[in-house]
């Protein structure tokens, strides 16, 4: 901007207007200065504290309830498993938003049995449909590379085949969560956002050995859903375990031992680690499921301490002949 | 009494006041060292530091509101800060001085021309200053996302606006200005929609690279002082040491020796608080110029002009730094200080296209993102990169860091750095703890950088925060890393050697280091034998080594084979033979013929990561002279939570 040469000095007029001008700019100026003027300085930000946690999607049923179906097809042995139970319709309802929480931990193929095998995702995900499931979600936070992990254990593909959705861990999904009465689970970040809109929650886990907590079964699959440096809480694993399955509470757990992983847990990576168990087990309570899980290893509940603990939380309980469990074989 | 010289006193008291105020900047005994003084002053007055730190955190630390009153007399006075206050200026002016001192007339007028480079100092705050917009400017895009309602109104009343001005003027074009208006809305919607959530923490401050003040304060902190140490006058007990300050020590040197070449470079094309008071200056209400339009055209005037600033023309307000010699120079009193524009015209904004504009800004939006696709701010952060007690969270602490090296000058003993790219090249120049520069790690009962650092990017702690005390109790004392103990490198664990005074400085208490005593045998060539013994005496049969080698108190004996393995201190030896201490002598006398194994008795250090704060005080002790076998990393420090090691019990 340029004044003209010519203009003989200064007007009224201009002087004002810059008078003016000076006057808004300062008064700005100190207003801003003023309004964030700190005179304390910052304070660490760890202090906020998170009370967000996980709705209850566990059924309102009279009595826990328990199946454990002998057989070598896992596809009909999980059907066989949920009739026995009363069918689907006694868990899932019409209009019903279900998630299924699988194991996707790993890049491996589903013949090695570290991850949860596809045809139980496609018949559950179908079994939804045909209780009139509203939609059916899959989701996990693997331990490998997420992508890799859900296209080479077959699960995504199963997943969308079957008209279930297929949600991968991305950060923004991540909120911090906190466990009633946890010790370790506090503000920490948990998959949370495919949680919110959903109605039921069915955990879906392998059977595998597993060489820190001694096994990995339905209650040790809830550690898919944190995020953050998880693997600190390795310090207490057998803590961690009975904390998850606090902060979870399912409407229903699926545990496969059709092929169970008896050694070199819980990555596997060998047939030579697999064991035909032959087994499906259906149940409200994943503290049954869990006990019942160790026999197939041939580990007793002692060996297991996070058993004991989750039941002495009050999550369920270890002794499974409480429940009366369905026995049946196909 | 003349305003040249009234300036240039200003100039000399304000210069005196600087380096006074770096040269107390020393903790230690003496009166005149930090006692209370303000030595922070001239960067709270210095309201580009202020207007940075608004921007990446949204608030006016403490004693920056200064910068508000250099603001306000800028506005009414012009660029007053730059001619009679900034001590960088004014080295600037006087090694100019001295450069062309001898030059002909002509030869300086040619010398103070304006030249149309002198925008890039506007380029160079414009990409500073959008660097430090880019989190406000994200959250603004994502306001209709963020705050629905709040868009909404701003909207309306935008449209509101549009609708009045239509009706008011009969050329608008209500098409066109609907258009646009709707294009605007549909544009920030997309942008909205396009950034998460967790991408905004964006924020960085590098303005103090150029900044003036800074510049000055780390250049003299970091490379003059430490210099002058190494005098006879010296201002430290013990010389300063700093690691890296070529780089800071090289762009001192240039900017005082481009002087040589132009006289105030660095005011004239670099400076970006030059370039914000250039802006601040338009409406000045008291400027420089010309009384009458027609003179004879000597270009006196522009002899001594500092700022370059054409007053023989029309005068640029915004590069005239008010050093007042076009007054003194007019030999017919036509140049003045007045509140009237110069009656030969006057410019008051720089020459900067819009162009130029938007390439500055772009490429400091862009600059941080992609320094930030490295993962050096996640999963990839440098261990090596300890920051000092009370220092916020690493994207929080680059959000306010003007790298001063206020911390480095004040820490009493020398271990905080200027940090080269182990922060990557967005932490230059900030504060890193080095263990083994100094004289001793970083001190217990400590709290001085916090308490100086003008912008608190390291916060100003308590002496109770930063130990756990009181009602810090439960969150415990400040970790600001972990030492861990190489074994490899460690005395008494691979060299059976004993040691620890890792164990013995840990300030600590109960101490972080913790010892496990064990026995090694040591390696005597021959095997010794014993010939004949008594209750405190062996003598070998064959020699062993020379006279009291083993009686350093350390050197312990077991007598094989035997039912009793206690080893027995070593009180004496001679080349056949051995004494062991009275408080345990041998019950049944050693059999002849029976093998003497000597041991060592050792302290093996273990640090207890629970209790270990990582000051650092083991890695500067350490004997082992160049890499430590005690050394300190970042793991575990309280300011991110996800650096944490331990779970908590």
């Amino acid at each position: 901007m340029t004044l003209d040469p010519n203009s003989k000095g200064l007007d009224r007029r201009q002087f004002l207007h810059r008078l003016t001008k000076a006057g808004v700019t300062i008064t700005a100026a100190c207003a801003a200065g003023f309004w964030f003027h700190d005179s304390k300085g910052p304070f660490p930000s760890e202090h906020q504290q998170s009370n967000l946690d996980l709705k209850d999607f566990s059924l309102d049923v009279p009595k826990q309830k328990m199946s454990i179906v002998r057989g070598e097809d896992r596809a009909v042995a999980l059907r066989t498993a949920l009739k026995s139970l009363g069918g689907i319709e006694t868990f899932i309802k019409k209009g019903d938003r279900v998630l299924l929480k699988v194991n996707a931990a790993f890049a491996s193929p589903a013949m090695l049995s570290a991850t949860t095998h596809p045809a139980i995702i496609t018949e559950m995900t179908q079994l939804c449909f045909r209780a009139g499931a509203a939609s059916v979600t899959v989701t996990d936070n693997p331990i490998n590379d997420p992508g890799s992990c859900f296209t080479l254990t077959g699960i995504a593909d199963a997943a969308r085949r079957a008209g279930a959705g297929v949600v991968l861990p991305r950060e923004d999904l991540f909120s911090p969560i906190t466990v009633k009465d946890a010790k370790l689970i506090r503000n920490w970040p948990v998959l949370y956002k495919p949680f919110t809109d959903i109605t039921k929650v069915i955990g879906m886990a392998p059977l595998k050995d597993h060489h820190r907590s001694g096994a990995s079964m339905t209650m040790k699959n809830w550690y898919g859903l944190l995020g953050g440096r998880r693997n600190i809480f390795h310090q207490d694993i057998h803590g961690i375990i009975k904390e998850l399955a606090m902060m979870v509470k399912p409407s229903l757990v699926v545990l496969d031992a059709t092929t169970s992983m008896m050694t070199n847990g819980p990555t596997g990576g060998s047939l030579s680690d697999l064991k035909n168990t032959n087994t499906m087990i259906v149940s409200t309570d994943q503290v049954a499921a869990d006990a019942f899980g160790a026999s197939l290893l041939g580990r007793s509940i002692d060996e297991l301490p996070f058993i004991g603990k989750a039941q002495a939380a009050g999550i369920g309980t270890a002794d499974y002949f409480k429940l009366n469990p369905v026995m049946t074989s196909i | 009494m003349n305003i040249v010289t009234t300036r240039r006193i200003c100039q000399g008291f304000f210069l005196v006041l600087f380096l006074g105020f770096c040269a107390v900047t020393t903790l230690g005994d003496q009166w005149w060292q930090l006692r209370g003084w303000p030595v922070n002053w001239m960067i709270q007055l210095d309201p580009l530091v202020g207007l940075a730190t608004l921007l990446t955190t949204r608030t006016v630390y403490s004693g920056l509101l200064w910068g508000l009153a250099t603001i306000v007399l800028t506005i009414i006075l012009g660029r007053f800060f730059c001619g009679w206050i900034c001590p960088f200026g004014s080295i600037h002016q006087f090694v100019g001085f001295l450069a062309k001192r001898k030059q002909s007339i002509p030869a300086k007028i040619k010398l103070n021309q304006y030249h149309p480079g002198q925008s890039i100092k506007y380029w160079i705050l414009i990409f500073l200053l959008t660097i430090s917009t880019l989190e406000l400017a994200i959250d603004l895009i994502r306001l209709p996302i963020t705050h629905r309602l709040l868009f909404g109104i701003l909207m309306l009343a935008a449209l509101t606006g549009l609708i009045f001005r239509v009706v008011r003027q009969a050329s608008a074009t209500p098409g066109k200005i609907g258009r646009v208006f709707l294009i605007f809305i549909a544009v920030w919607l997309l942008l909205g929609t396009f950034f998460n959530t967790y991408q905004t923490s964006a924020a960085s401050l590098q303005i103090g690279l150029l900044d003036p003040i800074p510049l000055l304060y780390r250049s003299i902190n970091l490379v003059i002082l430490p210099l002058v140490d190494r005098t006879s006058v010296s201002v430290s007990t013990i010389p300063r040491a700093y690691d890296g300050t070529w780089l800071i020590a090289f762009v001192f040197l240039s900017a005082i020796l481009l002087n040589l070449a132009v006289p105030r470079f660095y005011c004239r094309f670099i400076c970006p608080a030059g370039a914000m008071f250039g802006i601040l200056s338009r409406f000045a209400i008291w400027r420089v110029g010309k009384t009458k339009n027609e003179c004879i055209d000597c270009g006196l005037c522009e002899k001594n002009c500092e700022g370059a600033c054409s007053p023989t023309s029309q005068i640029r307000i915004n590069e005239c730094v008010l050093c007042m010699n076009c007054l003194n120079e007019c030999r017919h009193d036509l140049m003045t200080y007045q509140i009237a524009p110069s009656a030969s015209g006057e410019k008051f904004t720089p020459d900067l296209s819009r162009r130029q504009f938007l390439v500055s800004a772009v490429s400091g939006a862009a600059a941080i993102p992609m320094l930030r696709i490295s993962g050096r701010l996640e999963g990839s952060w440098n261990p090596a990169l300890v920051r000092p007690p009370g220092a916020l969270t690493e994207k929080m602490f680059l959000s306010r860091c003007i790298k001063c090296g206020q911390c480095m000058r004040i820490c009493p003993t020398n271990v905080i750095h200027p940090a080269g790219l182990q922060g990557g090249l967005e932490g230059l120049w900030t504060p890193v703890l080095d263990f083994r520069i100094g004289t001793s790690g970083c001190q217990f009962n400590c709290i001085a950088c916090g308490n100086l650092c003008p912008t608190a990017a390291i916060r100003p702690i308590s002496i109770d925060e930063r130990l756990g005390r009181n009602r810090y109790a439960e969150q415990g004392p400040i970790k600001i890393g972990t030492a861990f103990v190489d074994r490899g490198r460690c005395l008494p664990w691979a060299m059976n050697r004993p040691c620890i005074v890792c164990q013995e400085n840990c300030p600590v208490s109960p101490k972080a280091i913790r010892t496990r005593e064990v026995f090694n045998p040591i390696d005597t060539g021959s095997a010794l034998i014993v010939a004949k013994a008594d209750a405190l005496y062996i003598e070998f049969q064959g020699t062993g080594p020379g006279m009291d080698q083993w009686a350093t108190g350390d050197y312990y004996t077991v007598v094989l084979p035997s039912a009793d393995h206690r080893p027995r201190r070593i009180v004496g030896n001679w080349e056949r033979g051995l004494r062991v201490a009275e408080g345990l002598p041998f019950e049944l006398p050693p059999k002849s013929g029976s093998r003497v194994e000597i041991q060592i008795r050792l302290q093996q250090p273990h640090v207890d990561p629970e209790h270990c704060i990582g000051c650092g005080v083991c890695e500067h002790e350490c004997p082992v002279p160049g890499k430590r076998a005690i050394r300190v990393t970042a793991d575990n420090e309280s300011r991110a939570p996800e650096h944490a090691l331990l779970l908590k019990r």
